[in-house]
């Protein structure tokens, strides 16, 4: 058994294992779920060390690793076909240790805390499962995969109206899936033999017509554009997050928001090369978009989960333009873009986790002066929405340089545009953070405790990643290079 | 010609219906013995029976196609297959009647003869025979759906049904006599062959066709046709809706191939597997237009429901008009995906129906809010429930999900987008009433502080997870049903 399907399944193992254990161990349910997480993390930092940062992947079987590929049901040539590259691994990385740190950010769940664990670990293999897939059928079913635990999630372990965005975000994607299922049988007809090989439909784009090419494309960038959420498909995206537990929030915000940029970089784009550069000039004002109505709505919220999840859509923005220039800068950048943003949003929900686990509501002007009281809990909430706002020496600042640097030379005013959505970031961010930290603090307030040690160790490891990757950005770059300069030539010659 | 030596030599490949009728009337005569009576021999005894008749039904698929009695029925593997279809389909329900009805030998009889009507529906070429195979399965349904005498809503169920089967058998008679009066046959085989040599009145043809689609229509309860669904299934006794829900409907598709692929197309070359209709009528688009205002129908009249055997009536009906996409294209893989799907909507549907049978028993109750907070108190028969409402919805790893692949799959390679598009529509549309069960069943809170588990037949139990089974296997591993099913797809094309 290779690494890959390890570490698909683990997860799911120690989900099976959960499910015969009592009700009553709640102990050992969660160090079942410590050790699934964990082997899957150690798994994937051996498979970092061993990864040879030199193959592209992209379309070629062979420069693909960890590749495993077996028939599956051969009445239809599906087959159970995995492996990585540099655009998929830092993401399963992302996963593997956001999936980790999120147990821990589970241990005060306090009701059904088997059926929790057990969904959580199921929702593990489906991202896994997804980012690992070179097969379009055994990508869909992953990708479904996803979905049901997270409904659950949402719906039995939300806020108030939990039943509500649950249903919602399940209505949504779900379509979005149904578009992406129809396009995949359209490929699966369109190829002489069929077939759903991802790599095989790559090789024979330039066989697809134009029309072809734009339909799917279409229907494919719908389906992904719910995921990401590109405007104006966003609209489940602050009632899921409002809704979900903390830990929840931040698989969704760090891992599920990415699926829909990867699966446009790994499926739309190499698959209808025409399709995306006709498109590209879209692509770049809808991300042009999504960073300034993202950052205007979030500098309007009053509740501090919407304001982080109205950023996380301003920060898609940035990888939508970066993906639209086909320069090397850009699409570098608008995938590190998501490697980041899954760090720091991850420690933005964490945070607001934290104060709502005290205070038990979210109203930014319902706090004040908590920096006397909580300076720990302040130094940590700064640092993390300096990192947002990109501040020069933490990562976001980074990706977010890349992605200018590439798109400026293809399409300056867009380029123009978007480089005010870091100030109005800045912004919001800035003024937040006066308006809970700094003032006098409230009487109700004053036993507020501070951050305990269970949530620093999930903080500390994200902000050594934001702090590391600031400074020097280069091994998380080495990692994607090869692939994604690979990646360009495939789509844009 | 009418020769007695060759219909006695024709008996041997009769034997899955004379062992049906045989057994029916063991179970009448053991009915009128008491001391049989108050045991559970006559259950077993129509168990016994379906599976000796599957037995020789599945011998059936070594033997060469052909023609019985005169041309009345066919032998291929198309009625082989529905015929074992129905057999374990009424296997199934026998099991779950036994709580409900445990000695009511009459009611196995009629349950057995409908089955043997369901076989007839599958093999009859003969438009006689047609009409009395239909007979046969609606009068026995109808009586079945008034078993409950006492009951004024069964007894409505009853009434409605045969109202609208009566007029619904009559247009399709109707219609069949027009195919007679332009042919002069009586065989659908010789009725298409002669139709596609001669010039015909295409008005008159479209005019029968759509008279017979009336009768089949009716049967599957395809939209305009399905008015009695909701009150049927809502009126009639839990077992027997279930078996509604799956044994006529699937009869009706089972006649529905037959007549379109056989009495109405013929196949464009040996080796294509693609079909034309003869005369110049557009049955395809027809059927896709049918096809897609009955699945919109049924998941949007779904949405409203808070009786859970009336939603699942519509659903049932949206399921009707999914099956029918796989007719629109007039090629095998439609109806490979229909014969695939029709296995699939056994296990789900049944599943479905048996865990709200089984609950109903003890909540008195089929509402919905009666679901709120169930999960705590029926931890497995919830779980399963979910497992099929999300193969009813179509999600993957269930059975559900490869169903519908398989249908839109056929859909699109024959470029028939937009009714994908509306299929991929109804089936976000549907996730929200089944959704809404499982809402009730784990996100909402119970109503009353009655959190004692419910405690539910153990055959409903074994049955569940008789059905879970399959649903979720095929889901990973559906290969071998999908070869069953090409295997299967091996009818008679032509009469000598």
């Amino acid at each position: 058994m290779g690494f890959l399907t390890l570490i698909t399944f683990i997860p799911l193992v120690g989900a099976a294992i959960i499910t015969f254990l009592p009700k009553g161990k709640i102990a050992l349910i969660k160090k079942v779920s410590v050790a699934a997480t964990g082997l899957t993390l150690l798994l994937t930092i051996i498979m970092l060390l061993r990864f040879d940062r030199t193959m592209p992947g992209i379309n070629k079987e062979g420069q693909f690793q960890f590749v495993e590929h077996h028939k599956w049901i051969e009445v239809f040539n599906i087959d159970y076909f995995m492996g990585v590259d540099g655009l998929s691994f830092p993401m399963i990385l992302l996963t593997a240790l956001l999936c980790f740190l999120c147990v821990f950010a589970s241990w005060n769940i306090d009701r059904a805390q088997k059926g929790y664990f057990a969904l959580f670990l199921l929702l593990e293999t489906g991202m896994i499962g997804t980012f690992c897939s070179l097969d379009f059928f055994l990508f869909y079913i992953f990708w479904e995969v996803m979905l049901l635990p997270m409904y659950f999630l949402i719906g039995i372990w939300g806020g108030p109206r939990r039943e509500y965005a649950a249903i919602k975000f399940f209505l949504y994607t779900l379509f979005g899936s149904l578009l992406m299922l129809l396009s995949m049988l359209a490929f699966y007809f369109t190829n002489e033999p069929h077939t759903f090989n991802m790599l095989t439909i790559m090789q024979n784009s330039i066989t697809y017509t134009r029309t072809f090419q734009y339909w799917v494309y279409i229907a494919l960038f719908i389906g992904f554009a719910i995921k990401v959420p590109i405007f104006p498909f966003h609209t489940w995206l602050p009632d899921a997050h409002v809704e979900a537990p903390t830990p929840i929030s931040v698989i969704l915000a760090a891992i599920l928001l990415k699926m829909g940029t990867y699966g446009l970089l790994r499926i739309s784009y190499p698959m209808l090369p025409d399709a995306a550069n006709y498109f590209a000039y879209g692509l770049a004002i809808l991300g042009l978009i999504n960073i300034l109505y993202g950052a205007f709505a979030a500098m309007a919220q009053t509740d501090l989960k919407k304001l982080v999840a109205y950023s996380s859509i301003s920060h898609m923005g940035y990888v939508l333009l970066g993906m639209s220039v086909f320069t090397s800068a850009g699409i570098n950048g608008a995938v590190l873009q998501m490697f980041n943003h899954g760090t720091i949003t991850a420690m933005l929900f964490l945070i607001v986790g934290v104060i709502y686990d005290r205070a038990h509501h979210r109203e930014i002007s319902g706090f004040g002066g908590l920096g006397s009281q909580m300076p720990i809990y302040t130094g940590i909430t700064s640092f993390a929405f300096f990192a947002s706002f990109g501040l020069p020496g933490l990562s976001g600042f980074i990706s977010e340089a890349m992605v200018f640097i590439g798109a400026f030379p293809v399409y300056k005013y867009i380029t123009v545009f978007a480089v005010s959505g870091v100030i109005i970031t800045a912004g919001y961010f800035l003024w937040t953070l006066q308006r809970i930290f700094l003032g006098k603090l409230q009487d109700k307030y004053k036993t507020l405790p501070e951050i305990s040690g269970m949530e620093i160790f999930t903080l500390a490891p994200l902000m050594i990643i934001i702090l590391f990757v600031g400074v020097y950005p280069m091994p998380v770059l080495n990692l994607m290079r090869a692939s994604l300069n690979y990646l360009i030539e495939v789509v844009h010659p | 010609m009418v020769d007695a030596d060759n219909i006695i030599k024709d008996l041997q490949f009769f034997y899955p219906e004379i062992v049906l009728t045989v057994t029916i009337l063991f179970v009448i005569i053991a009915e009128l013995i008491p001391s049989i009576k108050k045991k559970l021999i006559i259950p077993f005894l129509s168990l016994a029976g379906l599976l000796l008749s599957i037995f020789f039904s599945v011998r059936l698929f070594d033997v060469q196609e052909r023609f019985l009695f005169s041309n009345m029925i066919i032998v291929d593997h198309l009625g082989v297959f529905f015929r074992i279809f129905f057999a374990l389909a009424s296997v199934i329900i026998v099991l779950l009647s036994i709580p409900t009805f445990k000695r009511a030998g009459e009611y196995y009889a009629l349950l057995l003869t409908a089955t043997l009507g369901m076989y007839l529906m599958a093999s009859s070429t003969h438009i006689i025979m047609i009409a009395l195979s239909l007979e046969i399965v609606g009068i026995t349904c109808y009586v079945l759906a008034g078993y409950r005498r006492s009951e004024r809503r069964s007894s409505e169920a009853a009434l409605k049904y045969m109202l609208y089967g009566a007029v619904s058998t009559g247009v399709m008679l109707y219609g069949f006599s027009f195919l007679y009066g332009m042919s002069g046959e009586v065989n659908i085989y010789k009725i298409r062959d002669i139709l596609m040599l001669e010039p015909i009145d295409n008005l008159l043809l479209l005019v029968s066709v759509i008279f017979i689609l009336a009768g089949i229509g009716y049967k599957i309860a395809m939209v305009p046709f399905h008015f009695w669904c909701p009150d049927v299934y809502e009126g009639a006794p839990t077992p027997v809706t279930t078996f509604f829900s799956v044994g006529p409907k699937v009869a009706g598709i089972a006649l529905l191939i037959r007549f379109v692929f056989a009495g109405i197309s013929v196949q464009v070359s040996e080796t294509v597997e693609q079909w034309i209709s003869i005369g110049d009528i557009d049955l395809q688009f027809m059927l896709a237009v049918l096809s897609a205002i009955t699945m919109t129908l049924g998941n949007t009249a779904a949405l409203a429901q808070r009786n859970l055997k009336r939603l699942l009536a519509y659903s049932c009906i949206a399921h009707a008009g999914y099956i029918l996409m796989g007719f629109t294209m007039f090629t095998g893989a439609g109806i490979n995906a229909v014969l695939f799907y029709v296995i699939v909507y056994l296990f789900m549907n049944f599943g479905a129906f048996i865990v709200v049978d089984g609950i109903a028993l003890r909540l008195k109750s089929e509402n919905i809010d009666k679901y709120r907070g169930l999960a705590s108190r029926a931890p497995y028969l919830c779980f399963a429930l979910t497992v099929f409402l999300i193969s009813l919805t179509g999600i993957p790893p269930t059975a559900g999900f490869i169903g519908k692949v398989l249908l839109f799959a056929a859909v699109i390679d024959s470029k028939l987008y937009w009714l994908a598009v509306v299929g991929a529509v109804n089936v976000v549309v549907s996730l929200y009433y089944y959704f809404r069960i499982i809402k009730a069943m784990y996100l909402e809170k119970p109503i009353s502080a009655d959190e004692l588990p419910l405690a539910i037949p153990r055959i409903h139990i074994f049955l569940t997870t008789l059905l879970l089974i399959p649903t979720i296997y095929f889901g990973l591993f559906w290969s071998p049903l999908r070869e069953w099913t090409t295997f299967s797809l091996n009818f008679m094309l032509s009469i000598d």
